[in-house]
């Protein structure tokens, strides 16, 4: 387990928080994952199993007012962000109670709230958004910063080309987060890029960068914190590679055709949570009994938050055509009576 | 040229001049306003329509943008999404292609999708049509497609009153909206009150009052229709052209109003004929007219064909007097 020199908090009160957060994450998807299977929730799912200690250990190095970009993966982003589980699990659903008032689902995770700016399905799509909103900050002197998070699949978009290009030129505070967990989709990241170091493509644009231990949540915060810290004094530019590995299939449809069982396996020995409670027991930075508080607190939360949507509504469908405009009744034009 | 009524004192300028001024007028109006796009500083922009703006509003407000239309339009979106009222400048409809994704995946889509948390306040606007001998990569007209799109709203300046007056209406709107400036129109030289301002952008205007047929269109067409409506005149043939304005939403009410009247209608569109808006426009009005009418509809559209770089080829290509007069003749039941 890495212990950099510049973690200033490593309390043990902080250290079962990342556990908490990650223990959330990943229970909260356990229990997804099965109502899935109940049909409870449909379409298209993606599972962040493996890759919690990336959300956990970026997202509470940001300040509230800073502003967050995530992927169709987002559930953990979401929840570690502090958009209430009970609304996220109503999202998950389709009900109108849900954060993005059911419209979204899974993969479209919003709330203005927290300055979360969703949910963003198309690989590499987030990455020009969060130029934009960097460079409203920058126009209106404000010094906060963007966090975008995407995946290894989206280093092969023009997109990311372009927008890695953009923030450098502009000196745009956005602190770039790549989720390498080696596949996109099916196809391998050794498959699909030329260059497989992907945080020394940010170097070629003048960024800043460097590749960190993503299942290694003490690694990934001290690395946040360097680079969260960067960025908002020097107005420019930070890449973090976060490496990882995702050990669920892609999505609900997914099966896992184009790798190994025994792949899988190997990684899952490794995996964020287990490692870290591992190392807190090693420690002595955890008693026996504090990990099964955690989990009933955290199944607690789950509950409630599945009693939220089971009692959430079904929008009325007279209503389906709300939310296209700001104001509907002049936006569509009068089609047929 | 038909203007509208003329008010007070007026001054002459181009269509390209009407938009720099609706700019130069939004940028020192509101300090949230900014243009971004390829060109648009240091080079005085492709059609020359921000020429002088970069001194006068600096590199911040006139900001130049590498050829990454995809990475700068969705800049335009998140920053509007902060707060900004930015002005994207794509210069052509077949370089927005590139944007596409932004467009269409996000900024339509935000507010929805977002559960009406997220609104994209941008204004994106670019030059579309044919008639410079540009070919098949820089002429076609898909305004119509973009016209598909539930969430961005589409406007056509045909005038120069709405070349000068939609761009603050637009900035004002808390949805996406598009621009589409017809390159043949950036020459177009009229008079213009000197005090013009804002106009809405969501009603069509009747351009000339007629009795016996509608020609309804948008645009760089606008003007070849009020010629065919001219030479129609001289044979007792009185055509009421309608000026969409907007494409989307579209104005049915005033296209029913005139169809009532009329009992014939043809739909003149720039944009290729399978699949046009100039179907959508007939369509409505088979939809919510039909008994109204004396005649089946006619349309005058592009042909199906990349546009060519001949200029006879590509003269024959696109909707023209000629085809509008023989359309409308048709329409009538007189050859």
């Amino acid at each position: 387990m890495t212990l950099a020199a510049d973690k200033p908090r490593l309390t043990r009160e902080h250290l079962l928080n990342l556990l908490k957060q990650m223990l959330r994450i990943r229970r909260f998807e356990d229990k997804c994952s099965e109502l899935y299977t109940q049909e409870k929730i449909r379409g298209f799912m993606h599972l962040y199993d493996g890759e919690e200690a990336v959300a956990v250990g970026v997202i509470p190095i940001l300040d509230k007012r800073d502003r967050i970009v995530a992927t169709y993966r987002e559930h953990g982003q979401a929840l570690v962000r502090g958009v209430p589980m009970t609304t996220v699990m109503a999202e998950m659903y389709g009900k109108q109670e849900g954060c993005s008032r059911g419209r979204g689902g899974s993969m479209h995770l919003f709330d203005a709230a927290t300055n979360f700016y969703g949910g963003n399905a198309i690989v590499g799509g987030g990455l020009p958004l969060a130029v934009g909103l960097a460079l409203a900050d920058k126009m209106w002197r404000n010094d906060l910063v963007t966090a975008c998070f995407f995946g290894d699949g989206a280093v092969a978009e023009g997109e990311f080309h372009e927008s890695m290009n953009l923030a450098a030129l502009w000196e745009l505070p956005i602190l770039f987060v790549c989720e390498n967990n080696l596949y996109a989709m099916g196809t391998a990241l050794a498959l699909s890029e030329s260059e497989t170091d992907i945080h020394r493509k940010a170097e070629c644009y003048r960024i800043t960068s460097e590749a960190v231990d993503g299942m290694d949540v003490v690694a990934v915060e001290a690395a946040a914190r360097r680079a969260v810290h960067a960025v908002r004094e020097s107005r420019k530019p930070y890449f973090l590679e976060c490496r990882t590995y995702r050990l669920r299939a892609h999505s609900m449809f997914d099966p896992q055709l184009y790798r190994e069982k025994s792949e899988v396996e190997a990684r899952r020995k490794s995996e964020p949570i287990l490692r870290f409670e591992q190392w807190l027991q090693d420690n002595h930075m955890i008693h026996p009994d504090e990990l099964p508080r955690l989990e009933a607190e955290i199944d607690a939360e789950i509950a409630e938050a599945v009693a939220f949507a089971e009692a959430g509504t079904w929008e009325p469908v007279e209503q389906l055509t709300r939310f296209v405009y700001a104001d509907a009744t002049e936006a569509t034009g009068r089609v047929t009576p | 040229m038909i203007q509208e009524p003329i008010k007070a004192e007026t001054v002459e300028m181009t269509y390209r001049e009407a938009v720099k001024q609706a700019i130069r007028d939004a940028i020192k109006r509101d300090e949230r306003v900014f243009l971004m796009g390829e060109d648009v500083g240091r080079y005085g922009g492709c059609y020359a329509v921000s020429h002088g703006l970069l001194a006068e509003f600096g590199p911040e407000r006139i900001r130049d943008t590498p050829l990454s239309e995809s990475g700068f339009t969705g800049a335009g979106i998140g920053s509007a999404m902060a707060g900004m009222r930015p002005i994207v400048e794509l210069m052509t409809v077949n370089f927005s292609l590139l944007a596409l994704d932004q467009i269409l995946n996000t900024a339509a889509t935000m507010r929805h999708m977002s559960g009406n948390q997220f609104g994209v306040p941008v204004v994106i606007r670019m030059a579309t049509g044919a008639g410079r001998q540009l070919a098949a990569q820089h002429s076609h007209s898909l305004e119509g497609w973009y016209a598909h799109i539930p969430g961005i709203k589409v406007l056509t300046p045909a005038t120069l009153e709405d070349a000068r007056g939609m761009l603050w209406t637009a900035l004002q709107d808390p949805d996406p909206v598009l621009i589409f400036e017809n390159v043949m129109l950036y020459n177009m030289t009229g008079k213009l009150a000197a005090d013009a301002g804002p106009v809405d952008i969501a009603k069509a205007a009747v351009r000339r009052e007629g009795r016996h047929i509608s020609l309804i269109t948008y645009g760089g067409s606008l003007w070849k229709t009020l010629e065919a409506a001219t030479a129609l005149a001289l044979e007792g043939i009185e055509a009421e052209v309608i000026d969409l304005r907007s494409l989307r939403p579209l104005d049915d009410a005033t296209i029913m109003a005139s169809v009532a009247k009329t009992r014939h209608a043809v739909v003149v569109d720039e944009g290729w004929r399978t699949g046009s808006l100039a179907a959508e426009v007939g369509m409505r009005i088979i939809e919510q007219a039909f008994w109204s009418l004396d005649a089946p509809l006619g349309r005058v559209c592009s042909e199906e064909v990349p546009i060519p770089y001949p200029r006879h080829l590509e003269q024959a290509a696109l909707p023209q007097a000629a085809k509008i007069v023989a359309a409308a003749k048709a329409a009538l039941g007189k050859s």
